[in-house]
């Protein structure tokens, strides 16, 4: 059997993808949770597991030095990486949603987008039939239509409660979010066996958290 | 853009130093000389065609063309693969010389990169065309000849992966009537998207027993017995027949002794709209991206006026280096030092050692700075330097 390498995104979704693989029988180390180590070995269960921020996760995986990954569907519509997409976690769930002051209408001339995901953004507002101008930012976006940066912006939303607070109101919703497993091209056929069982295992514990 | 510096290449441009180059030479000439017992002819077809013709027949995404005019105004790109090139070639003069025709090719092509490192715009290809020929016996050929160039180059852990285009589109036309909806569906596939095929089936309006073969079509891969569970999906008809064919090539894969590199993989979709029969790609343990692909594309030739059959692959040179375990080591050469005295019997020596089949460089003294540094990467040094009568070895 092969070694699998496994690209972990860092934060929001760690928690809950540790909790699914511990939950599908994996005995994952307490140290993957606390550990600063980037890489931590898991002989046991011949895996690795490498921590990467999210919106890597999808470029590791695409490279190939991870066979697998966990990204959230944000980061796959955002990067179009030439990757498997296997299945639905059904974590972290949240959508990506336009928001802005209430009561404003967007700049007829030249409407200003902020974004962490100008891709996402630009293809949602094209499909509207408008031509709009993105701002890209790299975070606290609710902060560009406050300062007069942006007339709307494009974020994932999940409880609502951060626009809430800063006076934003969603627009529209775009797309719902949740985590996927991602796959490389070559390690899907490669390591076909490995991956099957991690697939099997993975998708029985998630039809039964449906039930 | 800042001003480019003197080291800069435009995006994607890569050299070749002298020990890949050796690698890379090693790894053609195995190949090539495999397509050449195999009864491949080679060719060379320009680097430059034009964008009307094999530039829209290509197989290549538009955005990926590199597009320039010539002085009368018409549009150029730089070959985005040999396939559409030969079919030019095949339809406009060979074709008429002998069917079915073999040629292979080893070249150059060119594909505009958007994204960051790592994916070259240039690179070589190596592989071949089978024109004129639809038997199975065609398409197990091709496999096994793959099979047969990649153990050749040096590679042991490879997987081809084996599809038929056929299978998906009359599996999808017997359950969603509509062209529109197939393509639909298949896009998801050519995504590498089983996530959004499995909601997408799932929100259609069919039966449930017509979802559940849309959804156990995604598990069709494995070994032979998954054609078993393809000959249950599909009703009569072009998707049998398909089946039928899979079947038939892997026999005569088994025949060829090839079979046990050869996977099937039934959902896989490697082009939107090219492939027209079986299709493959192939994998190799150890790098991120497939080195080659291929199959059989039966509507190429009629865009250039001559309608045929055809089959064919490709690999990729670059990604195939990657996959090699070392790199060649470059043969170290002779190294002759001399002092202008003893001119002629040094010019002498490295005739002689010439002749003899030996790599020998011949390097007045006068012009190198450090001897040592110098002659370090040298298999051997013979001096003629000075009076003495002989050169002294060392």
């Amino acid at each position: 059997m092969s070694m699998l390498t496994i690209a972990m995104p860092k934060g929001r979704i760690f928690e809950e993808a540790a909790a699914l693989l511990r939950e599908a029988g994996y005995q994952l180390p307490p140290e993957l949770d606390e550990s600063r180590k980037l890489i931590i070995e898991v002989p046991e269960e011949n895996m690795r597991f490498f921590l990467a921020k999210p919106m890597d996760v999808a470029t590791y995986v695409e490279y190939g030095v991870a066979d697998l990954g966990i990204a959230g569907k944000d980061v796959l519509l955002e990067e179009e990486r030439d990757v498997y997409e296997l299945i639905d976690l059904k974590i972290s769930p949240c959508y990506l949603a336009v928001a802005g002051l209430p009561d404003t209408s967007i700049d007829e001339v030249a409407p200003k987008i902020a974004t962490k995901y100008p891709n996402v953004a630009s293809t949602y507002f094209r499909s509207q039939g408008e031509q709009v101008e993105i701002v890209k930012l790299n975070g606290s976006i609710e902060l560009a239509p406050l300062i007069g940066l942006a007339d709307r912006i494009v974020d994932i939303v999940s409880s609502g409660r951060t626009l809430k607070e800063n006076g934003l109101v969603e627009y529209e919703t775009i797309v719902g979010i949740t985590s996927r497993l991602i796959v490389n091209p070559v390690s899907y056929r490669m390591k076909d066996k490995e991956i099957g069982q991690l697939v099997s295992r993975l998708s029985d514990i998630i039809a039964e958290k449906a039930v | 853009m800042s001003k480019l510096l003197m080291f800069e290449k435009p995006v994607g441009m890569r050299d070749t130093l002298p020990h890949i180059y050796e690698t890379k030479r090693k790894l053609k000439e195995a190949a090539e000389m495999e397509m050449r017992s195999w009864g491949y002819r080679f060719i060379e077809t320009p680097a430059l065609e034009y964008y009307e013709t094999v530039g829209e027949a290509s197989a290549i995404l538009d955005q990926q063309l590199f597009k320039l005019l010539d002085q009368q105004g018409n549009t150029l790109v730089l070959r985005p693969d040999m396939t559409a090139p030969i079919a030019r070639v095949a339809a406009a003069k060979l074709l008429k010389e002998r069917v079915p025709l073999r040629l292979a090719y080893s070249a150059s092509v060119y594909r505009a990169q958007q994204r960051e490192g790592g994916r070259a715009a240039e690179f070589e290809q190596i592989g071949v065309e089978m024109i004129g020929d639809q038997t199975i016996s065609a398409d197990a050929e091709l496999i096994a000849l793959l099979v047969s160039v990649l153990k050749k180059a040096g590679l042991e852990r490879f997987q081809v992966s084996l599809g038929h285009i056929r299978f998906t589109d009359e599996l999808f036309r017997q359950i969603l009537g509509t062209e529109e909806r197939a393509e639909h569906l298949r896009r998801f596939l050519y995504e590498k998207n089983y996530v959004g095929y499995r909601e997408h089936v799932k929100s259609l309006p069919l039966s449930s027993i017509d979802k559940q073969r849309l959804l156990r079509f995604l598990d069709l891969s494995g070994g032979p017995d998954c054609l078993e569970g393809a000959a249950d999906l599909i009703e009569d008809g072009a998707g049998s027949e398909a089946v039928a064919e899979l079947r038939n090539v892997y026999e005569r894969l088994q025949e060829y002794g090839v079979a046990e590199a050869v996977k099937f993989d039934l959902p896989l979709v490697s082009h939107m709209s090219y492939y027209t029969g079986l299709l493959f790609e192939v994998y190799v343990d150890g790098v991120g991206a497939p080195v080659g692909n291929g199959g059989r594309y039966d509507h190429l030739l009629e865009k250039f006026g001559r309608p045929a059959s055809a089959t064919g692959f490709g690999l990729r040179v670059d990604v195939l280096i990657g996959a090699l375990e070392q790199l060649v080591e470059e043969e170290k050469t002779h190294c002759i030092l001399f002092s202008n005295e003893r001119r002629i019997e040094a010019i002498q020596e490295a005739g002689r050692r010439r002749e003899a089949g030996e790599a020998v460089l011949l390097q007045d003294v006068a012009g190198v700075e450090d001897v040592d540094r110098f002659t370090e990467s040298c298999k051997s040094v013979s001096f003629f330097v000075g009076k003495a009568a002989s050169g002294r070895d060392f």
